[in-house]
């Protein structure tokens, strides 16, 4: 028999208040049995959430482990309150196979912090030219639905047009990182008053702008279900508001580093703020705030893009683009828009769990706390904070733009399948968790 | 803080020099006055005024800014350079007075002859200050003093000119106190 | 001020005393000994990871006028243009003890790198980084406006300048319109569209498209080289049509006011954006701005190096 748990006192993302039994990996009910013998965890003052999801994380691995394995982020990701990672294709080899997801899939497993769902290559080696195994990686052991070539747009039209039809056969998705490569030859920065003043070269949001208003009618031609990753511009949450009324299967994310910083951080020439695509206007960040409050956005997804020091201890042109973000995402999103009430808990469970579990199509994720559900989720202390220290992440890397701030939300625990992660903000390790799936 | 020359004294003292300079060099035809800016400066210029009075012809006055040849500049906050400005007549063959307010490790004017050394060869090199504080750091004196005013090192000297602070005197106080 | 990275850096009484310590250390310059014994004992490092000849010259004499120990660490075939990283060069210099690095570099921002890591503690003094700023530049194009316009005055206030030609990658033109509009020239760009950055609209200038149309009314213009390859990025159709609308020939320079002054921060593309004649004629200044260019850096090197005990907390 595994162990049992009895989570009392916190308040659900629907306000209300009830007390949670854990046991076979699931929620069993609202009460403690007498004897249960479960372990009782005081949530008075936190809030339960279901686990998040985040449908945009780079594990790095196959190929850079120096960066990230499957494991550090997947700890990383328990940290960060996440029972699901969503492991995009850019890995050495690229995951365009069968052969390479489902290796990811398997090291996932093997890690036992979180789910791990392999996101698809569009095209193969990610050269925007051939499809790749999308049957294949779709039928495979990973059940792959989501296809992206994220890190590079699929920018020519008629191979998007093509991966849009062909996902339709098994309710997939293409998530584009909208990027016309044209317009961001070699581009450093968002393109505007700053970029001006510090010489690098402009990013202008119209390639990001262009690309979406492509993809979306694309995607109404063809009747199928696109996704947008990482929208950071005012004018794409614009195009996406006029779609999804003209009742296009649009989806869109936004990062939690793009609804706080912006692009008068790169005044200081380090690296540290640059991003892909890059950080913006203090009016688009309002903007990308309101629009995930209204739902225009629908999810939050981290971006998490983990990058070893002497990519970033360098110059601004030469450095990489991405910064980490899953243990501090609920906590951005705690101070962007929970403590500007712009979300209340339930929109924060919507938007970074039920949403994206519904995007992915991923099971047992993405719940509403209610008995029989796989207990999966997460408790957080709203009420206190922390600061940020690039040398006790998880992550193998320490590129987080986040450094020294003081963050409001404590992810005390995190329950993956029934079994604590996290407990008392402390990663647990637990050896049969590997067995669990 | 105290006054320790009152203008009248400062005029004396000034005049003083002015002939003391003229008995030593028997006159004025091969005199230069260099003064070291800012106040070193003025003192120069009135210096000559008075000699001009006395021998009824012009005194060549000039300046020399020993900023550059300072041993001390990691030490002070840059400083703007001032002007250094040589009278037509040259400085090689003559007999070249340096003038400065206040005498005190002797540095200044150690700077003064490295910067004077780049201009040329004067026939001689003499010193005339307003006020000798002493604590020398280096061997150098002055051949003329309008006065000798011991001080500890804790105290600072001060020369107010009129030419840039409105009146003539001389303070003396603690360093914090000027 | 510990470093000059960009022009504001610099507040206008602070660029007003650089040039006025220029003007003394040109008269120095003149004198017959030319060296003098400021900076003995100090080591500066010129490190160009780019070409740049005249620039790293430049800074050389100022240097080597004020008796510094120069180490030149430079340009191609080093290791800084084999891939070393900044980091591990900046340790270098930190570990031969250099007190300055005079940098030069293709990416925006390396001196900001230099400064603010920790790799190094000494002055970092930009000299052209990537497409950002030239400071040195602007002031002794300021210290040469000053000198040619001002008849005495300390600051640009009253005169009208205009910077002519590639603004969008030019880092003497970023520079120059901080600079002068803070001493108080007014400033105006003049470029096709395609050659002025997004975002201009903040800048301290007005814009133009109408190259003749400014020039009666200018005291100063200042060409900047427009780089041939240009053409193949879209920004131009070709070498003919910019020199026709944009180049500074005999004809535009008869329409110029009687006192007014033609500048070039060099290297010349001679038939392009100026003429040869235009370029050699009485009203061209462009080889005054070289030899101002050591005066200056001269001040820039004082000014920097001197006081630093105070802050490294030395006993005095």
């Amino acid at each position: 028999m595994s162990k049992k748990y009895f989570i009392t006192g916190g308040t659900l993302d629907d306000g209300s208040k009830k007390d949670i039994f854990i046991s076979d990996g699931k929620i069993s009910g609202y009460e403690n049995p007498s004897n249960s013998g479960a372990e009782v965890i005081n949530a008075e003052g936190k809030i339960v959430l279901p686990g998040l999801v985040d449908l945009h994380t780079h594990l790095r691995e196959p190929g850079k482990e120096d960066s990230e394995t499957v494991l550090s982020a997947s700890r990383a990701g328990a940290k960060g309150g996440f029972t699901a990672l969503s492991a995009m294709p850019n890995t050495s080899p690229v995951a365009d196979t069968a052969g390479v997801v489902e290796q990811v899939l398997r090291l996932g497993v093997e890690a036992g912090f979180c789910d791990v769902f392999p996101i698809g290559a569009v095209t193969k080696n990610l050269d925007g030219a051939d499809l790749s195994e999308i049957g294949a990686m779709a039928d495979s052991a990973a059940a792959v639905r989501i296809f992206s070539d994220d890190g590079h747009c699929v920018s020519n039209p008629a191979v998007m047009r093509r991966a849009l039809e062909y996902v339709k056969k098994f309710d997939g998705v293409i998530a584009q990182h909208a990027q016309d490569p044209d317009l961001t030859v070699n581009a450093q920065m968002n393109e505007g008053i700053v970029s001006s003043v510090l010489g690098l070269k402009g990013w202008p949001a119209v390639a990001e702008e262009a690309i979406i208003a492509r993809d979306v009618l694309l995607t109404e031609h063809v009747q199928s279900r696109l996704h947008i990753c990482h929208v950071t511009t005012a004018g794409g949450v614009e195009i996406i508001r006029w779609a999804k009324a003209r009742g296009i299967n649009v989806t869109a994310e936004v990062t939690p580093h793009h609804l706080l910083l912006t692009d008068d951080l790169a005044a200081s020439y380090d690296p540290i703020y640059k991003v892909n695509p890059p950080l913006r206007t203090e009016k688009d960040v309002h903007a990308l705030r309101e629009a995930l409050a209204e739902g225009v956005i629908d999810i939050v997804a981290t971006d998490h893009a983990p990058h070893p020091a002497e990519t970033k201890e360098c110059e601004w042109q030469e450095a990489a683009f991405g910064m980490l973000g899953l243990e501090t995402a609920l906590s951005i999103i705690t101070l962007t828009m929970v403590e500007t009430k712009l979300l209340d808990w339930k929109g924060v469970a919507q938007r970074f769990s039920r949403t994206p579990a519904r995007i992915g199509r991923y099971s047992n994720q993405g719940g509403d706390l209610r008995v029989g559900e796989m207990a999966n989720l997460t408790v957080i202390n709203p009420g206190a904070s922390w600061r940020v220290d690039r040398d006790l992440v998880a992550s193998r890397s320490r590129n987080t733009p986040f450094h020294g701030m003081e963050l409001p939300g404590v992810i005390s625990e995190t329950f993956f399948r029934g079994v604590p992660t996290l407990r008392n903000s402390e990663l647990i390790v637990q050896s049969n968790l590997g067995n669990n799936s | 803080m105290s006054v320790a020359l009152p203008p009248a004294d400062i005029a004396r003292a000034l005049t003083r020099i002015a002939h003391e300079i003229l008995e030593r060099n028997g006159g004025s035809s091969n005199l230069v006055l260099l003064g070291i800016p800012t106040r070193g400066a003025h003192l120069a210029h009135r210096i000559a005024t008075i000699i001009e009075g006395i021998e009824n012809t012009s005194v060549p006055v000039g300046t020399l800014d020993i900023t550059l040849h300072r041993d001390d500049l990691r030490l002070r906050p840059p400083r703007t350079l001032m002007p250094t400005k040589i009278p037509t007549t040259g400085i090689e063959g003559k007999d070249v007075v340096l003038i400065d307010d206040v005498f005190f490790s002797g540095r200044t004017i150690r700077a003064a002859l490295d910067a004077l050394g780049e201009v040329g060869r004067p026939r001689t090199v003499q010193l005339a200050v307003l006020i000798d504080r002493g604590h020398r750091e280096l061997p150098i004196r002055a051949d003329f003093v309008g006065k000798n005013l011991p001080t500890s090192l804790d105290q600072s000297v001060k020369v107010h000119l009129t030419e840039i602070d409105g009146l003539d005197e001389v303070l003396i106080g603690k360093a914090e106190e000027l | 001020m510990k470093h000059l990275l960009s022009i504001n850096d610099l507040s206008e009484s602070e660029a007003i005393a650089i040039l006025d310590t220029a003007v003394e250390l040109a008269r120095v310059s003149d004198a017959p000994m030319k060296k003098l014994p400021t900076l003995r004992g100090r080591t500066i490092v010129n490190l160009f990871a780019e070409d740049s000849t005249r620039t790293r010259i430049s800074f050389e004499a100022a240097a080597k006028r004020l008796s510094a120990d120069v180490i030149n660490f430079s340009s191609k075939g080093s290791s800084v243009s084999k891939g070393e990283s900044l980091k591990d060069t900046a340790q270098t210099l930190q570990a031969m003890g250099a007190d300055a690095v005079i940098i030069r570099h293709q990416a925006s921002g390396a001196p900001h790198r230099l400064a603010s890591s920790q790799w190094m503690s000494g002055t970092v003094i930009n000299a052209g980084d990537g497409t950002h700023e030239h400071p040195s530049q602007a002031l002794l194009d300021a210290y040469t406006l000053r000198k040619h316009l001002m008849y005495g005055a300390k600051n640009l206030k009253g005169i009208h300048v205009a910077i002519v030609g590639d603004i969008l990658h030019s880092r003497v033109a970023r520079s120059n319109v901080m600079l002068l509009s803070k001493l108080g020239a007014e400033v105006s760009v003049v470029a096709p569209p395609t050659l002025l950055p997004v975002g201009i609209e903040s800048w301290p200038a007005k814009i133009s498209y109408d190259f003749d149309d400014l020039i009666p009314q200018v005291d100063a213009i200042m060409m900047l080289r427009v780089q041939s390859e240009r053409m193949n990025e879209l920004f131009f159709p070709n070498a003919r049509e910019y020199s026709r609308y944009f180049g500074l020939n005999s004809d535009r320079v008869k329409k110029m006011k009687k006192e007014s002054i033609i500048m070039h921060p060099g290297p010349m593309n001679r038939g392009l954006e100026i003429t040869a004649d235009v370029a050699d004629s009485a009203r061209s200044v462009i080889v005054e701005q070289v030899s101002n260019g050591v005066s200056v850096r001269m001040a820039i090197l004082y000014t920097l190096l001197t006081g630093e005990g105070i802050e490294s907390g030395a006993l005095v």
